[in-house]
């Protein structure tokens, strides 16, 4: 039950021109690992967030992502390793944990009978906050994610982005010093995503929360994430800021220039692949694909128009997650799921 | 057990009127910061227990519920009949022994024209289903609404959930035990104008706390399907199926083992009565059968003893006279702690299942 004062609030942005290494780790992770029977679903997997940084948690479907989050939360045990959240262990004292610590799931749930504002106040009791302080608290958090006016509908008639919202003001009910966010942009509509991405970075920003989220919508996250960790299979591949990412995976080509002229003939492709800084040159549905280690586009117009074709498209393309992403998961996803099979 | 249900339902009074002070709230914060603050730091000295809250919210819920509404006019009906049944066939139904007349409060539950059946056999008949229906889908209805992934992540203990699960169920059943039990008397009283003794009183009392006992009983074997399958139709019908097998198959299956394994020519005595404590042991292994034996020496305080072969020299010298309170507690002594005992089993199985269970989101 931390307050978040101006003093901390300025602590935090001086922080982030600190060296990062110099602090403890808020969430800090050494060689989890989860076995169910035969089946790892994270093996030694070793992370550390440092506060106030949001982190993004990448990976396919079944990668082992929600398992993780939930051995944070010490909603299940791990078979070996150490989870320590807020400087706690979250195997032997899951209710400290979970006192500092908001989680909003993947697939959130209201009570459909009960109105957004009842749903709300609900967790608030569980949370021991006193009545009257609950109702202000719920009151600004609703005001805070857009939903005052719909306050008072039963839960069953609010929108996929609505229930997001909402779940996220359940999260900040209890003034969380971590918020951990499952796929929290699942299901929403692009103008949702921007919306409820933007309201996440701004909590980081003013609140000087830590936020991790996992999701396997990479644009979206590039975002708003400080660092992210690729996550396949239970293990953590490689993790993070985009640019550093990018640059290590694709350290031959930086970029691609995406290029539409006519008429496209082979002396072209041929006189192009000699220009000093181009990897490759590729025709792909009537355009062409050149990789470079660094911006050529303008000797590369000149040549063009020089050698009389007409250029009628130019774009730089830089890398982002999905080419990471797609580097990384060539040879197909693993298919396992990510729930347990029920057995009626 | 008395003191427990008191105590449990001290506790939810509190609760209750803890929940009372909200409305009191709104119109203070309305009126001036001070005073809010003021306010706040004495509603924070009594922020009440979440595991209250939960017992709170299950039992409005349950009480909001259509399904509880259907269960109480089903209930309404079964007073209602069966004390219709007690009033027009009492004076027919009762012998003119002196032993007898001195008990015609009781006959109020268990006395029967033959058309209607008595309060005792629709209870033990309609109990199940109200434990059922209280129970089927305690645990997966929450779980498939996503609501419970989202419950866990607030700082409660897990158990907290199925615990408060089954003490709102038992509270609400309690309540509409001992309301309709009590109406019933009171009703009684006005018609037949004869007041009950207070050891009849107390009868009625052990026979309303053993039937919230039986009732406890499938409540906890339904929260037990609801936490072991993940579809509430699924844990409906196997408890409805365990329902329909211990009140119509088992006696059948009993009697044809029973057939089978008669001794032919019996030679001796002691294989006859072994033959019938095999019968009975099987018998009892029906948590339906041990409530009617129970209820049936709790509200006939003339039955002695539930063993079907008395010997001789045990009877001899005995007066045909009716049991105490005390001594026909004792007899059925057995059956309390068996069903006592059944009910621990099915929650202790509920709790370890929920508790090994790992909680995902949808």
């Amino acid at each position: 039950m931390k307050q978040p004062d101006n003093l901390q609030i300025m602590d935090v942005s001086e922080a982030e021109f600190d060296v990062p290494d110099m602090r403890q780790p808020i969430i800090s992770i050494k060689d989890l690992t989860k076995m169910y029977d035969e089946h790892t679903a994270v093996n030694q997997l070793t992370l550390s967030i440092q506060e106030g940084e949001i982190y993004g948690l990448l990976g396919p479907n079944g990668a082992g992502k929600s398992t993780t989050i939930l051995m944070m939360l010490g909603l299940t045990e791990p078979t070996s390793g150490t989870v320590r959240v807020c400087g706690l262990d979250s195997v032997r004292q899951p209710i400290a944990v979970k006192r500092r610590v908001g989680y909003l799931p993947d697939d959130i749930g209201f009570y459909e009978d009960m109105t957004g504002y009842d749903n709300l106040m609900y967790t608030a009791r569980l949370n021991r906050i006193p009545e009257l302080e609950a109702r202000q608290r719920v009151d600004a958090m609703l005001q805070r994610v857009g939903l005052s006016d719909a306050a008072r509908k039963k839960a069953s008639t609010y929108s996929r982005g609505m229930r997001q919202r909402l779940g996220l003001a359940e999260v900040l009910l209890k003034k969380p010093e971590v918020i951990i966010l499952d796929e929290p942009t699942l299901g929403l509509d692009p103008e949702g995503v921007r919306e409820l991405l933007q309201l996440i970075k701004a909590l980081s920003r003013d609140e000087g929360i830590t936020v991790l989220l996992s999701s396997h919508h990479l644009h979206q996250v590039q975002q708003i994430c400080d660092r992210v960790g690729i996550f396949v299979k239970g293990e953590l591949l490689v993790e993070g800021d985009v640019p550093s990412l990018a640059k290590g995976l694709f350290l031959e080509e930086a970029l691609t220039l995406e290029v539409g002229v006519k008429p496209i003939n082979s002396e072209l492709i041929a006189e192009l692949r000699k220009l000093p800084g181009v990897v490759r040159v590729e025709e792909q549905d009537g355009l062409l694909q050149i990789g470079c280690k660094e911006d050529i586009s303008s000797a590369l117009s000149r040549i063009l128009i020089e050698s009389g074709c007409s250029l009628f498209h130019l774009q730089i393309k830089q890398y982002g997650l999905d080419e990471i992403y797609h580097r990384y998961f060539e040879g197909g996803e693993p298919n396992a799921g990510e729930s347990k099979q029920d057995t009626p | 057990m008395q003191e427990k249900v008191s105590r449990i339902l001290r506790k939810t009074a509190q609760v209750f009127s803890g929940g009372g002070q909200d409305d009191a709230g709104v119109t203070v914060s309305a009126t001036s910061t001070a005073h809010v603050t003021y306010a706040a730091s004495a509603a924070s000295r009594k922020a009440p227990h979440p595991f209250w809250i939960i017992v709170r919210k299950e039992m409005s819920d349950i009480m909001l519920s259509w399904r509880y509404v259907i269960l109480l006019a089903l209930m309404l009906l079964t007073c209602g009949a069966s004390l219709y049944t007690a009033i027009t066939s009492i004076k027919t139904a009762v012998p003119t022994g002196e032993a007898v007349d001195s008990f015609l409060f009781l006959r109020l539950f268990t006395v029967s024209d033959g058309t209607i059946p008595s309060f005792i056999t629709f209870v033990s008949f309609l109990g199940p289903l109200i434990g059922i229906a209280l129970g089927f889908d305690a645990v997966n209805s929450e779980r498939n609404k996503g609501t419970l992934s989202r419950m866990m992540a607030q700082p409660i203990h897990r158990d907290y959930v199925i615990n408060a699960k089954f003490v709102a169920g038992i509270s609400v059943i309690g309540l509409l035990f001992f309301a309709l039990g009590l109406l019933i008397m009171g009703l009684g009283l006005l018609t037949l104008g004869i007041p009950p003794t207070f050891d009849e009183f107390l009868r009625m009392i052990f026979f309303l706390m053993l039937s919230v006992v039986y009732i406890a009983f499938w409540l906890n074997l339904s929260i037990a399907f609801s936490v072991r399958f993940r579809q509430p139709a699924t844990s409906a019908l196997s408890c409805i199926a365990l329902w329909i097998f211990f009140s119509v198959f088992y006696t059948m299956i009993i009697e044809m083992i029973a057939k089978g394994i008669a001794p032919v020519n019996p030679t001796h005595m002691d294989q006859l009565v072994s033959y019938q404590q095999t019968v009975q042991f099987l018998l009892r292994l029906s948590p339906g059968h041990l409530f009617n034996e129970a209820t049936m020496t709790l509200l006939m305080p003339e039955i002695r003893t539930l063993s079907l072969f008395v010997p001789p020299e045990q009877t001899y010298g005995a007066l045909p006279s009716p049991l105490s309170v005390g001594q026909s507690l004792l007899l059925v002594w057995p059956q309390l702690t068996g069903l006592i005992a059944a009910v621990l089993v099915c929650f202790m199985a509920a709790y370890m299942m929920f508790m090994r269970q790992e909680i995902r989101s949808r």
